[in-house]
């Protein structure tokens, strides 16, 4: 596994805690939703970065009211297939205005990078060396899209108003 | 989706593994000596349940070469040959049970009554 | 006709650049198959019991005469010669190798074609009817709306990984063609009480193992929200629907298991949030897409015109085929004309290279260069001056598509079954063949009138024999095929699943089966014109099942 931000392989600066471990002082840590939940005003509190790991299978609502103090969001694909994730975070970006790092982790492959980005991930667990190292030249194999997508470019639809001429009607394919 | 080799191999008969090629996707079958075969002929049978798990195994292992390995039955025929043991794999050993529209299928499978 | 532009034409043809990639590290054994499958069914790459098998989306069931030549072309060059249309208008070429799928993909991309989302856990191909845009019933053109959505959901990223495949259909016309409620989710415009028009939203329609028809959860939805609505539900669907069970995956198992209004709830409080953000459609975004269907500059004709007159008197053949295959045309002086690819012997939907081409010419020289093809497997030429009928039929017969039966006892729909498909269980084609030779006498099928059957190889049902009135279902027993016979199934605007009439019945008899139960209609109906399905729907199926059964 290799951790993938800004196109590059980096270091990950966070330390997964374990629910039952301490946490280690001024250092960014990622707690489980179990241990965040029974201990949020703490540990929102606490000096240093905080990343709670949210199960796919639980509302993200349930962390809006602390997204202000939340500094990174794992979000999970146990299995690649297993496409929930991308539902919770288009709702922590669109809905909750998330505007903290979004991570993909579990069952993360070359070929969902783009979805990931265009859902609004910004961090990736990429389970292969090979992928992660091939992240910035698969994102670079589309541009175009039919709909909004969280890296921002903008939608066919919008770029086709937006470009002038109109499309001929004598049936001609362009 | 659970494995082949999850489940338990009950035999009540000779069996072979059967696959597809992954260029082509054409039928093949499980040679004793860990190939592909087009033919029948040169599959392995085998009425051993051990034997043909191991087969199975090693079969889902290529699947560089061939995917979706499973075991299927055989029957002996008059003269001591193997010929499919179901109607599935009848088809798949000889095409289409129907004339196929542009021309006519391979030599054709007498339909069962 | 949609015309494809540059950003169309760039988004199919990085997903063959994708896929080409793909493929590539398949052979190299970078990518396993449990890695590779999911990653080819999302272009529609199948594996089935012979070879591969390449499914190709027809959005909304048109085409163009290019691209049916471009089909042609596939299935001489990298197939057999022929291929099936299937009951979600899309086409299927079974004899496919996967080496040279990319240059297939390629091939099909130069016309504006490809395999995307015909497979997978997304959203498949829209369908509507195949008489949209003449059909004189119609409020407008689904097809505009189709396309709206379709661009919406292609390569989505929030819905390219839900529980299951997501079907859905838009109806604009009073009587439904389409098959709305088998959908997960369909759309039926109408008119509310102030006059404006909008969508009735059904949700959780599916057939298989356990069948349902959609419920309305959204009675009235206007135009200007209906992609924040339909995001809703794909939302609420991708988060809640089950994915521990293939069988219970659907939208249906979610829909029934809330309950439809714990379900409308839950869609309206997503959409509440979503709204009024970008996917409330702009009027000018829908226009510029509804300006790229092209419409045929039809020329003013006069209905019935004397040569049609003429010939319809002179020619008892043609005038047979004009009662069953011709319909009428919003334009004055045109027609729409239904080509049946349901021959005596034949197989239901198939179509070979040479009839392509065939079909393609006739196109454009008597139908503004499209075609249709609709979910009970016939071809459509929808823009058929009246006058160019009597040669337009001529041509037919010549390519062997001028049957006259479409909606009758031979037109069949059935799915490939078991002589191709592995995920059946018994064989669906040679039944189909038997059946149409059973019934070959054209007065006989004229006298039992409108009946549908379906036919589907195991519980997938993509033959939708729930809904057939007399539906045939395969199944395996010990060994041996047999097959569940169904009655009283309906697919439009009154659907209805059919219900068992008893036990299975082995291969050998399935053919003499349905002749008993034509014969009985033909002594139980009230009147000559009393159609099989009303006689059925009036009587139960009762009377039939003690025909059937006496002698088994």
């Amino acid at each position: 596994m290799r951790l993938v931000e800004n196109g590059r392989i980096v270091e990950d600066r966070y330390v997964r805690v374990d629910d039952e471990a301490p946490i280690p002082e001024r250092v960014p840590v990622i707690v489980s939703a179990k241990r965040f939940l029974a201990d949020a005003a703490a540990l929102v509190r606490r000096d240093g970065s905080l990343g709670v790991a949210w199960p796919n299978d639980k509302r993200v609502a349930e962390l809006e009211p602390w997204l202000g103090h939340i500094a990174l969001v794992v979000l999970v694909f146990p299995k690649f297939k297993d496409g929930r994730a991308y539902s919770q975070a288009r709702l922590l970006r669109e809905t909750c205005g998330f505007g903290g790092t979004l991570r993909a982790a579990g069952d993360v492959l070359r070929d969902q990078f783009h979805f990931l980005v265009r859902a609004g991930f910004d961090s990736f667990e990429v389970k292969k060396d090979a992928d992660a190292r091939a992240f910035a030249e698969v994102l670079a194999r589309y541009s175009v899209y039919y709909q909004d997508g969280a890296d921002g470019r903008e939608p066919a639809l919008r770029r086709r108003l937006q470009s002038a001429p109109p499309v001929s009607n004598t049936g001609e394919t362009v | 989706m659970t494995s082949p080799l999850d489940q338990k191999i009950r035999i009540s008969g000779p069996v072979m593994v059967t696959a597809n090629r992954v260029g082509d996707g054409a039928v093949v079958y499980r040679s004793a000596d860990a190939r592909w075969s087009t033919d029948l002929a040169d599959a392995a049978v085998t009425s051993d349940a051990a034997v043909a798990r191991e087969l199975l195994k090693s079969a889902i292992d290529d699947d560089l070469n061939a995917v979706g390995s499973y075991i299927a039955p055989v029957k002996r025929t008059e003269t001591g040959r193997f010929q499919p043991g179901n109607l599935r794999e009848l088809i798949r050993w000889r095409g289409p049970s129907i004339v196929l529209p542009a021309g006519s299928s391979v030599p054709s499978l007498v339909l069962q009554n | 006709m949609y015309v494809y532009d540059a950003f169309d034409r760039t988004l199919v043809a990085e997903r063959v650049a994708e896929f080409r990639d793909q493929v590539a590290r398949r052979f190299s054994g970078e990518l396993t198959e449990d890695e590779f499958k999911p990653l080819r069914l999302m272009n529609g790459v199948y594996l089935q019991l012979h070879a591969y098998m390449l499914r190709i989306a027809i959005p909304y069931g048109t085409l163009s005469s290019e691209q049916l030549r471009m089909l042609a072309h596939i299935a001489r060059r990298y197939d057999r010669g022929y291929g099936h249309f299937t009951t979600r208008t899309n086409i299927q070429f079974h004899w496919i190798k996967l080496d040279e799928l990319p240059a297939a993909m390629a091939d099909l991309a130069s016309v504006g074609m490809h395999g995307m989302q015909t497979s997978g856990n997304n959203v498949r191909n829209i369908t509507t009817d195949q008489w949209a845009g003449v059909a004189p019933d119609e409020i407008e053109d689904p097809r505009i709306w189709a396309e709206v959505i379709r661009q919406h959901v292609t390569l989505h990223p929030e819905f390219s990984f839900m529980p299951r495949k997501f079907k859905i259909c838009v109806g604009t016309s009073s009587h439904d063609r389409a098959a709305l409620r088998i959908h997960d989710l369909a759309l039926r415009m109408h008119r509310n009480d102030a006059g404006e028009l909008g969508f009735e939203v059904m949700v959780g329609g599916g057939l298989g193992r356990t069948p349902y028809l959609a419920k309305t959860i959204k009675p009235f939805l206007h135009k200007r929200d209906l992609l924040s609505y339909v995001e809703a539900v794909l939302r609420t669907y991708n988060q809640f629907g089950r994915r521990d069970n293939v069988w219970k995956a659907r939208i249906k198992i979610l829909v029934h298991d809330l309950g439809p209004e714990a379900f409308a709830k839950e869609v309206e409080t997503e959409w509440e949030a979503i709204k009024n953000g970008t996917l409330a459609l702009d009027p000018a975004a829908v226009m510029e897409i509804a300006g790229r269907f092209i419409y045929p500059d039809y020329a003013r004709l006069d209905d019935n015109p004397p040569e049609l007159a003429e010939k319809r008197r002179g020619d008892r053949r043609f005038a047979a085929w004009l009662d069953n295959s011709v319909a009428n045309h919003k334009a004055p002086g045109y027609a729409i004309v239904t080509l049946s690819l349901k021959p005596e012997g034949g197989t239901p939907g198939d179509c070979t290279a040479e009839q392509m081409d065939a079909i393609a010419d006739l196109a454009d020289r008597y139908s503004f260069g499209e075609i249709r093809v609709g979910h009970e497997q016939n071809m459509v030429m929808p823009h058929v001056a009246q006058r160019d009928l009597p040669a337009v039929w001529r041509a037919l017969d010549e390519i062997g598509v001028a049957g006259g039966n479409i909606g009758l006892v031979s037109d069949i729909i059935a799915c490939p079954g078991l002589d191709y498909c592995s995920l059946a269980n018994a064989r669906s084609i040679p039944i189909a063949q038997e059946l149409t030779r059973r019934f070959r006498n054209i007065d006989l099928q004229r006298d039992l009138g409108r009946l549908h059957i379906n036919i589907s190889g195991c519980i997938n049902a993509c033959g939708h024999h729930h809904v057939g009135h007399i539906g045939i279902l395969g199944v395996e027993k010990n060994g041996e095929e047999f097959y569940q016979i169904t009655l009283g199934g309906k697919a439009d605007e009154d659907a209805k699943l059919g219900t068992l009439i008893g036990p299975a019945v082995p291969y050998a008899q399935v053919a003499d089966v349905v002749e008993d139960i034509a014969a009985a209609y033909l002594e139980l109906r009230q009147r000559p014109d009393e159609l099989f399905i009303d006689t059925v729907n009036r009587l139960g199926v009762e009377p039939f099942k003690e025909r059937v059964y006496a002698t088994r």
